[in-house]
């Protein structure tokens, strides 16, 4: 971040809310009013903890699923555009999804070559099978895959590897904005530096934006430029990576933070823990106010009855929070 | 709390442990032996099917007798060795003597059962007791593990509960008959952090308050250094490294150990650093490595490791470590550890 002030806006995300019916006149208000942008060419990091709507965030931002209300736009077009042809097949090709789950999002009935391929085919529709070839291998030898697992089915590699052919299927089409939903929280810790690691080189190599979802705050600190915080489908905090990890204001980012486990037995139980009591309440039917007022050690009468609204406390830094 | 040596209360000696499959026996405990202290907080560490888990199932005899056997060894508790122990008296020690807590709480419990009788259920059976006391009992137990309003909750089911909620009925399931050594095999892992934090706080007033040793199972080393008196590293079926905390931390000494501590994103990390993963997989549990299970992925790997298996070598009273580069003859790298720990 601040590498030049003038950065372009790919993504921009106005009012975004998403509201799942439930029976009768229940409804879960997964996404609640999210307004944020994304930059071309940087990692935004998502935070939060199951349930605070982030997948669901991911999911309405690739066009998988319809807003309730909002707009986002995308290089200065409007997602609902994208909905239909020609547009649609642009779309799709720009922006791309790697999935959390590595074992459930591969289809087992297709070989590596034939799930990298089929991205490629849609687009290259002139190549002849040699040319198609050597592309999957390109691309198998980036995520450090090799020509002789081409002809695998997906039981065949592990967990990492899986991911990798993942994220090779989502590059195969050359994209420029991907989302990653939890890419690593499947994989074992030593394999999880191997994906973070390939993340980070395809980013400078091809330029691609990456909106990271993830709960482990530690990753999401070292792979993010900015981060956003959220907290029961509303966003509560966003600041470049450094300064909300540095100088959190909103006091759920604050518990949050400290809940950090950290490997280092004196740091770690020496460091003071922000106790949050209770639990996340439940998104249907949410009443008015901060959706963190009962769980907050310094919720007032205002906080439970008025919604926060996000100001900027510093430049780039957004809280909602009636302390501030 | 280190000095004193009391007697051990749970001890395992040489334990291996299979399991039939399709494809042929998995050896997936191989000669583990440690010993738990009463009172302490134990954290055993490693990757998926490093073994872990199977340990402490095996410590209890969960496992279906058809599909896993031992292969040798035994597990003292109280000075009495529990292998041979038909399944009629495993019923005295688990939930009386031992209790388990188990990974994921969304599929441990009954859903058709309220969740005040599943947890009398435990007691109910053995111990010849009145209605009243069994409901004060239960209301006993919850109010002990942190749950509010116990009166309200002995009536509802699991559905009704939230996941740090349920992981706390299950930890009250473990508590209800007394148990003096509780095992917890991944209570964490599926709770967010804030939720985790306070399971781990109940875990330490358990330990700390009612003297009841904990045997914790994780991957994540952050659980290890905030709650684990002592730690057992295990990779392919073995115990690499066995240290305090603070020595496995600090001094570490195994190079898995020291990959493992790499390669994990704290918020120290530089942003512009890469991490630092080990590369390659772990083994083939069919057929298991004859050396050491980690020497495929070592950098510091010598023709020895792949040829037999390091004894242990003590390196102080806690810390003690499987690794040829302790020999005498090996390269010295542990100043290379040392260098590289000071440089963070």
């Amino acid at each position: 971040m601040g590498k030049d002030m003038q950065q372009e806006v790919l993504i921009e995300v106005k009012d975004l809310c998403k509201y799942f019916r439930l029976s009768g006149k229940e409804t879960l208000h997964a996404v609640e009013g999210l307004s944020f942008q994304v930059f071309r060419g940087e990692t935004l990091g998502v935070v939060g903890e199951s349930g605070c709507g982030k997948s669901t965030l991911g999911r309405c931002l690739v066009n998988l699923y319809d807003m309730t209300k909002g707009e986002v736009y995308y290089n200065g077009r409007n997602l609902k555009e994208y909905k239909k042809q020609p547009l649609k097949r642009e779309f799709c090709q720009k922006v791309q999804m790697i999935f959390q789950n590595p074992y459930a999002s591969l289809n087992p009935r297709m070989t590596i070559k034939e799930v990298v391929e089929e991205g490629i085919k849609l687009y290259h529709k002139t190549l002849d099978k040699a040319e198609l070839e050597e592309k999957v291998v390109d691309l198998l030898k980036t995520v450090g895959l090799g020509k002789d697992h081409l002809s695998r089915f997906p039981h065949e590699f592990s967990g990492g590897q899986k991911q990798r052919i993942g994220v090779a299927r989502a590059l195969s089409v050359d994209p420029e904005f991907i989302v990653c939903d939890e890419p690593i929280s499947a994989l074992d810790v030593s394999i999880q530096a191997q994906v973070i690691n390939m993340l980070k080189h395809m980013q400078k190599e091809r330029n691609l934006t990456y909106m990271f979802i993830a709960h482990d705050l530690s990753v999401v600190k070292y792979i993010s430029d900015r981060v956003i915080v959220m907290y029961l489908g509303t966003m509560v905090e966003s600041a470049a990576a450094e300064e909300l990890y540095e100088s959190p204001i909103h006091p759920y980012t604050q518990a949050l933070l400290s809940a950090i486990p950290v490997a280092n037995p004196i740091a770690a139980r020496e460091k003071e823990e922000i106790p949050i009591k209770g639990e996340i309440t439940s998104p249907i039917n949410p009443k008015p106010g901060c959706r963190f007022a009962g769980r907050c050690p310094h919720a007032k009468e205002v906080c439970r009855t008025v919604d926060p609204v996000l100001k900027e406390v510093k430049s780039g830094h957004m809280v909602a929070c009636h302390l501030y | 709390m280190q000095e004193k040596m009391t007697d051990y209360i749970l001890e395992l000696k040489n334990v291996s442990f299979s399991f039939h499959t399709y494809g042929g026996v998995v050896k997936a405990v191989r000669d583990v032996s440690f010993s738990v202290r009463p009172g302490e907080i134990l954290g055993i560490v490693g990757e998926s099917g490093c073994g872990k888990s199977v340990t402490a199932q095996c410590i209890l005899k969960l496992n279906p007798p058809k599909a896993g056997f031992f292969e040798g060894g035994s597990i003292l508790y109280k000075g009495e060795d529990i292998v041979p122990k038909t399944n009629q008296e495993m019923r005295q020690i688990r939930g009386d003597e031992i209790g388990f807590v188990f990974q994921d709480p969304m599929t441990s419990l009954n859903p058709t059962m309220k969740v005040g009788k599943q947890i009398g259920e435990i007691i109910k059976k053995r111990k010849n007791i009145t209605k009243q006391e069994l409901r004060h009992q239960v209301i006993d137990v919850l109010e002990k593990v942190g749950i509010t309003d116990p009166q309200r909750r002995l009536n509802q089911y699991p559905h009704e509960l939230s996941g740090g909620m349920k992981q706390r009925v299950m930890i009250a399931m473990a508590l209800i008959g007394n148990p003096k050594v509780i095992i917890a095999d991944e209570p964490t892992t599926s709770l967010d952090v804030t939720i985790e934090s306070q399971i781990l706080k109940l875990f330490q007033k358990l330990s700390r308050e009612f003297h009841i040793s904990v045997i914790l199972i994780t991957h994540d080393l952050g659980v290890i250094a905030k709650l684990c008196d002592r730690v057992l590293v295990m990779y392919g079926g073995k115990i690499l490294e066995r240290a305090s905390a603070e020595e496995l931390f600090y001094k570490t000494a195994h190079p898995y150990t020291r990959g493992l501590l790499d390669s994990i994103a704290t918020l120290e990390t530089d942003k512009n650093a890469e991490l630092r993963p080990i590369d390659g997989t772990p083994p083939d549990l069919f057929s298991p490595p004859i050396g050491c299970p980690f020497a495929a992925r070592c950098e510091f790997g010598m023709n020895v490791c792949h040829k037999k298996m390091p004894d242990e070598v003590e390196l102080s009273q806690e810390h003690k470590v499987c690794c040829w580069l302790q020999d005498k003859r090996a390269p010295r790298v542990e100043e290379l550890f040392q260098k590289e720990w000071s440089n963070e």
